[in-house]
């Protein structure tokens, strides 16, 4: 879960991280008076939670009212990658001499928490990453013990970090993994960290990212995640809400399978036979029927989908339980949106084979079979 | 013959008197798993299954003699149960729960290095050794016994390619489910080894998909340890680059490792043929074993 950039600040400033003054605007007016009380110069800022916004056109940096009022229209209401900028925030620029990058995340490779320190912040760290890695520090956090300040501080010396501000930035580090742990964050990261020619350091960016499976313990945060449900591509909050793995794509062929691992290997198999996925959904380990019904729910709102592919390999899901879902879902309607092909195997497949209304779907009993006629069924429309 | 669980393995299983734990006790039981013991703090006395069920798994391990665990317990209370098991030097821990949050499996995995019990997963569909016993949820049916070992990070895509090669009368001697999890115990590298050492697996399958580097650690392993066979497969070749990866996990190794591309390279730098279909896999697995 990700947080949006004015709740992630809010949570860092809390911490005590010195972060611009900032407000929250969702119209003209809005973005109007934020400017004037703040002052300007101030950025106007996208709150939508897609890398690159700068180069995208979601951040201006305006002088004056007129600027603001041109940015605010030209931001608020546009289409960003994808998603709808429904707020900006209004931020105080800030006059800096310097731009870093502090990062903490979980180092998947040796399984503990590392703290990265750079001073080529500012710009995609991404590309540094990859075409100067040793311009980022890394210190690896035994996950027993948290940060020892001498790690942060030589992280912070290791960067290179002009020794006026080597303190301050320490102290971020610092507060940044207390907030990475305690708020159990996948990435706690900012860039740029600004450094000001009064040699003080302020948070221009915050990402707060945060483990999906510890918000049973992050009772706030969840709160935050509802309250930023209101923006983003409409078919990946409906998979939100049912609570579905789904990642939206350009193809024709919906996909629905149960296992992260067997899901992908079924959009591997389409592209392998000719056809073109036009999404990811797991279903999850376990499903039960209106789960089921709900997947193709799902992939029955894209407008893109000709044909659906189900692919189940039940172990801790029921073969039995996935076909009445299917029937539950299809029985609903008059004529069938898209067709269907059900591939069924594992746990209770047999019961599965005998509950499924072979009138509402075509059933093949392999993988490779099931892919390749939701291909041909999909090519079919297209020829259309 | 078989790598880490046989007949002879006695398990306590974590959570044998939830709804998951109790149903696929009764599973591993009815697939021949020497089930010894349960473990639930406050259900101390109780039977399930016959199965005698005690507070602690030091109690467990003290009077039924249990050397391996299976951890179906809730994901908040799932860490804890992995400390637990850890606590009482088991052989083996195996934890199917999903969901673990990875700041508790990073504090589990420090402890996993200071102690002699192997973990796999979580959020694994155990292991089997065809015929002995099975240790988790995998469909005991579709195995079969035999002379290949398989080692996967994804619990469907295992059924899957094992559906493949008992259909052609390949049976398996131990198919391990190591999690498709940030941090696990397990890794690709340690089952390899384990059917390298072990004198009746002829070939192995490795099952592996996009993100981290585990597979490409894997391919140099296999380059420089591994005489025994291996084919591949790699899930994910079509998806989307950078849907999922976060940002700070993206630039922690700064390389270009993770993508399929890179992963199917450097298996097939190794010498490791990577299947485009499971059914691919058979293929070269049936041409190993002539």
């Amino acid at each position: 879960m990700k947080l949006h950039e004015y709740q992630a600040k809010q949570v860092f400033a809390d911490a005590g991280i010195p972060t611009p003054e900032s407000q929250l605007a969702s119209d003209v007016d809005g973005v109007l008076t934020a400017a004037r009380e703040i002052g300007y110069p101030v950025a106007v800022k996208a709150q939508v939670q897609v890398g690159g916004r700068g180069k995208a056109g979601g951040i201006e940096l305006v002088d004056d009212d007129d600027e603001a009022r041109e940015a605010a229209e030209s931001i608020i209401g546009m289409d960003l990658k994808g998603y709808r900028v429904d707020q900006v925030l209004v931020e105080g620029a800030v006059d800096f001499v310097d731009e870093l990058y502090v990062g903490i995340t979980m180092d998947r490779g040796e399984g503990k928490p590392v703290a990265m320190v750079s001073t080529k912040g500012g710009v995609n760290i991404e590309e540094v990453a990859e075409e100067d890695p040793d311009a980022i520090a890394r210190e690896h956090i035994d996950p027993s013990f948290g940060m020892h300040p001498y790690q942060a501080r030589k992280a912070v010396y290791d960067a290179g970090v002009d020794g006026a501000v080597a303190r301050d930035v320490s102290n971020v580090l610092m507060t940044l993994y207390d907030l990475w742990e305690n708020r159990d964050g996948s990435d706690a990261e900012i860039n740029p960290l600004m450094v000001t020619g009064d040699d003080e350091v302020i948070a221009a960016d915050a990402v707060m990212n945060i483990d999906e499976d510890a918000l049973f313990r992050q009772p706030e945060l969840a709160e935050m995640e509802a309250e930023a449900a209101g923006s983003g591509d409409e078919l990946e909050q409906k998979a939100d809400e049912y609570g579905f793995d789904y990642v939206r794509l350009e193809g024709n062929t919906g996909i629905i399978g149960n296992g992260a691992g067997l899901v992908m290997t079924t959009l591997d198999l389409v592209d392998h036979y000719g056809g073109e996925p036009a999404n990811f959904l797991d279903v999850g380990g376990g499903a039960k029927a209106e789960r089921i019904a709900n997947a193709l729910d799902m992939v029955f709102s894209d407008d893109n989908v000709d044909s659906v592919v189900f692919n189940i390999f039940g172990g801790i899901t029921r073969g039995d339980e996935v076909a009445r879902g299917i029937n539950e879902a299809l029985e609903q309607f008059d004529e069938i949106p898209k067709p269907v092909v059900v591939r069924l195997a594992g746990t209770n497949w047999e019961e599965g084979m005998e509950i499924l209304n072979e009138d509402l779907v075509t059933v093949e009993q392999t993988l490779e079979d099931a892919v390749q006629r939701a291909v041909e069924y999909a090519e079919e429309v297209n020829d259309q | 013959m078989s790598v880490l669980v046989d007949d002879d393995t006695r398990v306590v299983v974590q959570g044998i008197t939830g709804g998951e734990g109790k149903f696929h006790a009764e599973q591993m039981m009815e697939y021949g798993t020497n089930i010894v013991a349960g473990a639930v703090p406050g259900k101390g006395g109780q039977e399930v299954e016959g199965v005698p069920v005690y507070d602690t798994v030091h109690e467990a391990v003290d009077e039924e003699n249990a050397d391996t665990s299976v951890i179906f317990v809730p994901p908040a209370f799932a860490g804890d149960a992995v400390f637990e098991a850890l606590d009482t030097d088991l052989d083996l821990a195996v934890a199917i729960t999903e969901g673990i949050p990875t700041q508790d499996m990073a504090r589990v995995n420090k402890r996993l290095s200071e102690t002699d019990t192997r973990l796999i997963g979580p959020n694994c569909p155990g292991l089997i050794t065809p015929g002995e016993a099975k240790l988790g949820i995998l469909p005991g049916n579709i195995f079969a016994e035999g002379n290949v070992g398989l080692v996967s990070r994804s619990g469907t895509l295992t059924y899957q390619v094992v559906d493949s090669l008992t259909n052609r009368g390949i049976g398996q001697t131990t198919a391990i489910g190591i999690g498709g999890d940030p941090i696990i115990g397990t890794d690709f590298v340690d089952a390899l080894e384990l059917f390298e050492n072990d004198d009746d697996t002829d070939a192995i399958v490795m099952c592996g998909e996009i993100g981290g580097e585990d597979e490409e650690e894997a391919a140099a392993f296999i380059d420089e340890n591994v005489d025994t066979p291996v084919a591949g497969f790699i899930a994910g070749r079509t998806a989307p680059p950078g849907k999922r990866m976060g940002h700070a996990g993206a630039i922690v190794s700064g390389s270009g490792t993770g993508t399929a591309e890179s992963k199917i390279s450097a298996l097939n730098d190794a010498g490791v043929p990577v299947g485009d279909t499971p059914e691919e896999v058979a293929d070269h697995i049936e041409e190993f074993l002539g």
